[in-house]
């Protein structure tokens, strides 16, 4: 959609059932840590703030500037959100961005909508965290450091979560990982380069704007050093997990089996040749032609009734 | 220019309109679950789901060529299935040739890939029903009906609320930057700047729009307190669920379920 400013909403139809529920429950269980986080360190002002700026994340991503061939850079948003207001409210602000483009703009599936949460609400923030913080640690909290914090933070998160898409459109079985992971990866390392520099380019005006909103280096929200432990965990993993999965793809297509995501594939040779060429052919086929006339009279029935009802009420309205 | 054209709510007065937003929610994600659950290949399930959905679009009057042109929004992502094409193993159909390389094209690949397609299709169209006859309280009702934390469905609910107002703000900062002629994209013209600082450019209006979201939000925050707000989210109690609500529940549930277990029979 035209709000869209990476490949990374999964749609519906995209992931298998089970990858969709798994990741569902644990978004579910993230997202309800840092609301009750969110409400002890903001209090009463938590609504407004994190319904505001998931507002202006939202709009945010509308601005872009031209790169090349038509091309241009957009705005994700976890970066910039983590570096303004710390990991756990981050989480509660992308986690409504995604929510209202998945239940409003079909920009994301509603059955997949715990993974596309995990990935840019969780994933995105808990990277975008580790990567400012261990920048901020090296450089001391000095303005250079904030400006390159933010760019590795905010090409760290892009890169991560669209590693993450990656692994989880494989084991649906419905990417190849020898190619899924390393188009993503690649496509999603320049993409990190546009949101790297539009971060970097908010934080400069805030910081000689009103550089007390940049104040992370001065206050640690609490329990950072999870966030940072977690982000370095999911970043060391999907670094170290996805070039083995795309040059090896036979383990992870063998975990794919082993749970019964490819079974849906029928895929054995042997059974494929009978069912298409000798006797699968009638039954398939007519129960194909079958189901297309019964849906052709649903929808046929439904129209005519529509049809009939509307010239009814013109007839009788006058 | 203003923004509401962005929300999609298409209003009317149609059976489907007038059914209770919660029901509408269940239904459409238990929709979309059966979509997921149909294995690959099972055309005759699929011709029936989109018979369904055609039918439910026509029952609602938001005009079937818009669902559909909608529909085709999601597409692009569909590129990310397209090799399954030529790396499932199976009964090779033809080989394309690209100089050197020669690349099969699998029958079970093509299978695997139009169901992909397909239900993904399907279940964008039905997600699109939803919102176009359902008003966005309605869908917030809804979602505390389905047990979301009250404090996240406010905060989506503010985010609803002050969306166009931020993004007419968007709109006012761009067209801002094209009457300086940082103009992001007219074909032919010259592009000022080199990337990097046609990037700061556009940094330098999200940090603004920041800005100004969060001294709007204090401002918020001050008009709810005078009018008595105390940090505790109140809302109506939802109404109940009526026997008609869960005829449609049950109905609707029931239809879904069938088709799973007919389309593991067809499978087999």
């Amino acid at each position: 959609m035209l709000l869209s400013p990476v490949a990374m909403h999964i749609p519906d139809g995209f992931l298998s059932v089970l990858v969709s529920i798994v990741l569902w429950i644990v978004s579910i269980v993230i997202v309800g840590y840092a609301l009750k986080r969110v409400g002890k360190d903001l209090g009463e002002r938590q609504v407004p703030l994190m319904g505001v700026l998931a507002a202006a994340i939202f709009a945010g991503q509308m601005l872009n500037f031209a790169v090349a061939g038509g091309t241009s850079g957009h705005l994700m948003g976890a970066a910039i959100a983590t570096i303004l207001m710390g990991p756990w409210a981050a989480i509660l602000i992308m986690t409504s961005v995604v929510s209202i483009q998945a239940l409003i703009f079909q920009d994301g599936g509603l059955l997949v909508l715990g993974a596309n949460i995990f990935n840019m609400a969780i994933v995105g923030v808990a990277v975008a965290y580790m990567a400012y913080r261990t920048v901020l640690r090296i450089t001391g909290n000095v303005k250079r450091g904030i400006l390159i914090g933010g760019f590795v933070a905010a090409w760290f998160s892009i890169e991560i979560a669209s590693l993450s898409v990656a692994m989880q459109l494989v084991f649906s079985g419905t990417s190849p990982a020898k190619l899924a992971i390393p188009a993503m990866a690649g496509v999603h390392a320049l993409i990190g380069i546009g949101e790297g520099l539009i971060t970097v380019g908010a934080l400069a005006f805030l910081l000689s704007a009103r550089p007390d909103l940049v104040k992370f280096g001065g206050t640690r929200p609490i329990g950072g050093r999870l966030v940072w432990l977690v982000g370095l965990l999911v970043t060391l993993a999907l670094v170290i997990a996805s070039p083995l999965a795309s040059t090896r793809p036979d383990g992870l297509e063998w975990v794919a089996k082993q749970n019964g995501f490819l079974e849906t594939a029928r895929g054995p040779l042997y059974r494929i040749i009978p069912d298409y060429l000798v006797p699968g052919i009638s039954s398939e086929a007519l129960a194909t032609i079958a189901a297309g006339i019964l849906g052709t009279a649903i929808v046929l029935g439904v129209s005519l009734g529509v049809a009939y009802s509307r010239r009814n009420r013109q007839t009788s309205g006058g | 220019m203003h923004i509401h054209f962005l929300d999609p709510y298409q209003g009317g007065h149609s059976p489907i309109h007038r059914t209770d937003a919660r029901v509408k929610l269940v239904l459409s994600v238990g929709f979309i679950l059966t979509t997921a659950l149909i294995p690959i290949g099972v055309w005759p399930i699929y011709v029936l789901l989109f018979a369904m959905v055609i039918s439910f679009v026509i029952l609602s009057g938001v005009g079937v060529g818009y669902v559909l042109k909608r529909a085709a929004l999601a597409f692009p992502f569909v590129l990310a299935a397209l090799p399954l094409i030529f790396t499932t193993p199976g009964l090779q159909l033809f080989s394309l040739t690209l100089g050197t390389w020669e690349i099969p094209v699998t029958l079970p690949g093509v299978e695997r890939f139009f169901s992909i397609a397909l239900k993904s299709w399907i279940s964008v169209q039905a997600a699109i029903l939803l919102t176009a006859t359902t008003q966005f309280p309605d869908i917030l009702t809804a979602m505390r009906a389905v047990r979301v934390p009250r404090l996240l469905v406010a905060i989506i609910g503010l985010m609803w609320r002050y969306l166009f107002v931020l993004a007419d703000e968007a709109l006012r900062l761009i067209r801002a930057r094209a009457a300086r002629s940082g103009e992001a994209e007219i074909p032919g013209h010259r592009k000022g700047g080199r990337i990097a600082w046609r990037a700061q450019t556009a940094g330098g209006m999200a940090g603004n729009l920041f800005l100004r979201s969060i001294e709007r939000s204090d401002r918020i925050y001050v008009a709810m307190l005078s009018r008595g707000y105390d940090g505790e989210v109140r809302s109506m109690p939802l109404p109940k669920l009526e026997a008609s609500n869960w005829i449609e529940l049950i109905l609707g549930g029931g239809i879904l379920i069938l088709l799973v277990v007919l389309s593991l029979l067809i499978w087999e």
